[in-house]
């Protein structure tokens, strides 16, 4: 059997073993948990959250901020590698593109729900209404909503267009009345003509080009949502690069667990070889270095600026009460990464799992650190104050870990995780070969 | 007698249908099709299939999506509820940008899609290629070319004889 045929009998046949049931089991509990967060939340209001004034953004902007940040990378992945004619795209693409699609659906929902009235989020949007109210366009809040539309939308659009095929060659695989017609609506008659591959491939090529420049955007947008704001710490051009480089750090990492994962527990050491692995470890050395160097530049413009709050604030992340995340945050996304460094530190997975996931808790935590060390020590002395989460806000950020991983695993189930058509042509021109 | 919708030939390998195609252009045949597993390099260039306007469509969607966020933007910060913030131009055109790129790039998405859904042919539940023997392999290891029956030089006797000139794995008649 081809790699192909394989990864299709995984998405037709199903049996994904009792190490698929416990995960989904654990990931539906967490989801359930979140779901009653949601409701509690809608009955009481923020206030269940640990957030109060002045530090009014905690847990769930971080957490919108992380899981968008992790959707950045799976887009990325696909079109600038699909851009730059790089064979080993194949193995990486599809569950990257869903892991983008689930992380955006997730940070999706926290803006909303920190709205306060989550059921008015639609006066985001321009429509007529009988209050003859416009949103404010001079706002990045605002931006920020347009542009995860899009992006949301455009990925989902993406991720679709690639399966087409899959869908079609699953359809013509499957052996039951049931996943026939499952597959076949999805496919949408798909008969893999010359001129539906001639269209497809131009298709594909000009979302990719879209792509990446999109992502770029988005995240800056996000980035914005700070800069705007006059805190120091926060009120910063060098944000969007920073914000960037984050996201596609975070989430390489997120895409290196996954590959690992994937690789181990459904045998494709074949497909996601450690070539994969290499080359995603380096990428994840490189934007760890840009971010290591948007630290840096933090702390010089904080000294550059002479703004006396400026520097009073990079101090107080060095020694102040939440000085432990900051240390924490350069611990895990600045020093657990010099490992790569070394060949045979990426050639052990071990060391890749434990380094990818420490980046993806540091990444976390910088973004809770970033939020709340600009918060809590406000212009005015008088109106300091600390932030101490409560019990719902662990079950907002677990919850969403959990909704995530329901969504992905769902997918592994019915869908197939590498492109099955990619792979036979990458087999087919590597046969060709003397 | 029923009606044909074509005639088709099973290949092995792409070269061999690339091979297969390229002959029959050379015999003088316009309306051939080729169904294959994966996308076939320069296959479109042999079967004659005229460039997609894809790109273009995109290019308008696009635009059109970046000039309509700006227009809507415009309209309603300057004429239907202008609000002084600080003394600034109710146009502000530099923070009316975020939201008109993002439209572009969602316009032009959205677009594309339906431009290449229009241009293949889709979404179509039923296609008389399903009827062929076998097709279901099309998406796995088979390679067809179909002469379609409207093509003016396709004559029901020596259509056959040509297509087994080609070596192909089996010839069949497609009916509509």
């Amino acid at each position: 059997m081809s790699a192909a045929d394989i990864v299709g009998s995984l998405a037709l046949e199903r049996r994904m073993g009792r190490g698929w049931a416990i995960a989904f089991a654990v990931a539906v509990a967490l989801t359930v948990l979140l779901g009653v967060g949601i409701i509690v939340l809608l009955d009481r209001g923020v206030g269940i959250w640990g957030i109060d004034v002045p530090v009014a953004w905690a847990f769930a902007i971080a957490d919108y901020v992380w899981w968008i940040a992790m959707g950045m990378a799976g887009t990325f992945i696909s079109a600038a590698l699909y851009l730059t004619r790089q064979g080993w795209r194949t193995a990486l693409n599809r569950y990257a593109e869903a892991m983008t699609v689930f992380a955006v659906s997730v940070s999706g929902l926290f803006p909303i729900l920190h709205l306060g009235r989550p059921w008015f989020f639609y006066w985001l949007a321009p429509y007529p209404n009988r209050m003859a109210l416009w949103p404010q366009w001079r706002s990045s809040l605002l931006w920020d909503f347009f542009a995860i539309s899009a992006y949301l939308l455009v990925s989902i659009l993406y991720f679709y267009l690639g399966l087409l095929p899959d869908l079609a060659a699953l359809r013509d695989r499957a052996t039951t009345r049931g996943t026939q017609l499952f597959y076949g609506l999805l496919a949408l008659g798909w008969r893999a003509e010359a001129r539906q591959w001639d269209r497809f491939q131009t298709l594909s090529a000009m979302l990719a080009g879209l792509a990446v420049p999109l992502v770029f955007s988005v995240h800056s947008m996000v980035a914005l949502d700070f800069s705007e704001g006059l805190l120091p710490g926060w009120h910063s051009t060098i944000f969007p690069p920073f914000f960037v480089a984050g996201a596609l750090f975070s989430g390489f990492a997120m895409a290196l667990v996954l590959a690992i994962a994937l690789r181990s527990y459904f045998g494709l050491g074949s497909v996601i070889t450690g070539r994969h692995l290499d080359n995603l470890a380096k990428v994840l050395l490189a934007t760890g270095l840009f971010v290591a160097y948007s630290y840096v530049c933090e702390v010089f413009f904080a000294f550059y600026s002479s703004d006396q709050h400026e520097i009073r604030l990079t101090l107080n992340r060095f020694q102040g009460s939440y000085a432990w995340t900051y240390w924490v945050t350069a611990f895990c996304n600045v020093g657990s990464i010099q490992l790569l460094w070394f060949p045979r530190m990426r050639a052990n997975v071990v060391v890749l799992l434990t380094v990818s996931i420490l980046v993806v808790f540091g990444m976390w935590m910088e973004r809770f650190m970033l939020i709340v060390t600009s918060l809590y020590r406000d212009f005015l002395p008088s109106s300091w104050g600390m932030f101490y989460p409560t019990r719902w806000d662990f079950v907002f950020l677990f919850g969403s870990i959990g909704l995530f991983f329901a969504l992905f695993l769902l997918f592994l189930r019915y869908l197939p995780m590498v492109s099955m058509f990619e792979l036979r042509k990458s087999s087919h021109s590597e046969h060709r070969r003397p | 007698m029923t009606r044909i919708y074509g005639y088709m030939a099973q290949f092995d390998r792409p070269e061999s249908l690339l091979q297969a195609a390229r002959a029959l252009r050379n015999l003088g045949y316009t309306r051939l099709e080729a169904h294959t597993p994966y996308p076939v390099e320069g296959l479109a260039e042999v079967l004659g299939i005229p460039p997609s306007r894809i790109p273009r469509v995109m290019f308008a969607g696009g635009l059109l999506a970046a000039l309509g966020t700006l227009a809507i933007q415009y309209y309603s910060a300057v004429f239907n509820y202008p609000i002084n913030v600080g003394g600034r131009p109710d146009a502000s055109w530099p923070a009316f940008i975020p939201a008109a790129l993002e439209m572009a790039l969602l316009g032009a998405s959205l677009c594309g899609v339906v431009a290449m859904l229009r241009g293949s042919g889709l979404p179509r539940l039923h296609h008389p290629v399903f009827d062929i023997e076998g097709f279901d392999r099309a998406t796995r290891d088979a390679h067809f070319l179909v002469v379609l029956s409207d093509d003016p030089r396709c004559d029901e006797d020596s259509i056959v004889t040509e297509l087994r000139a080609l070596n192909p794995l089996r010839v069949g008649r497609v009916p509509a």
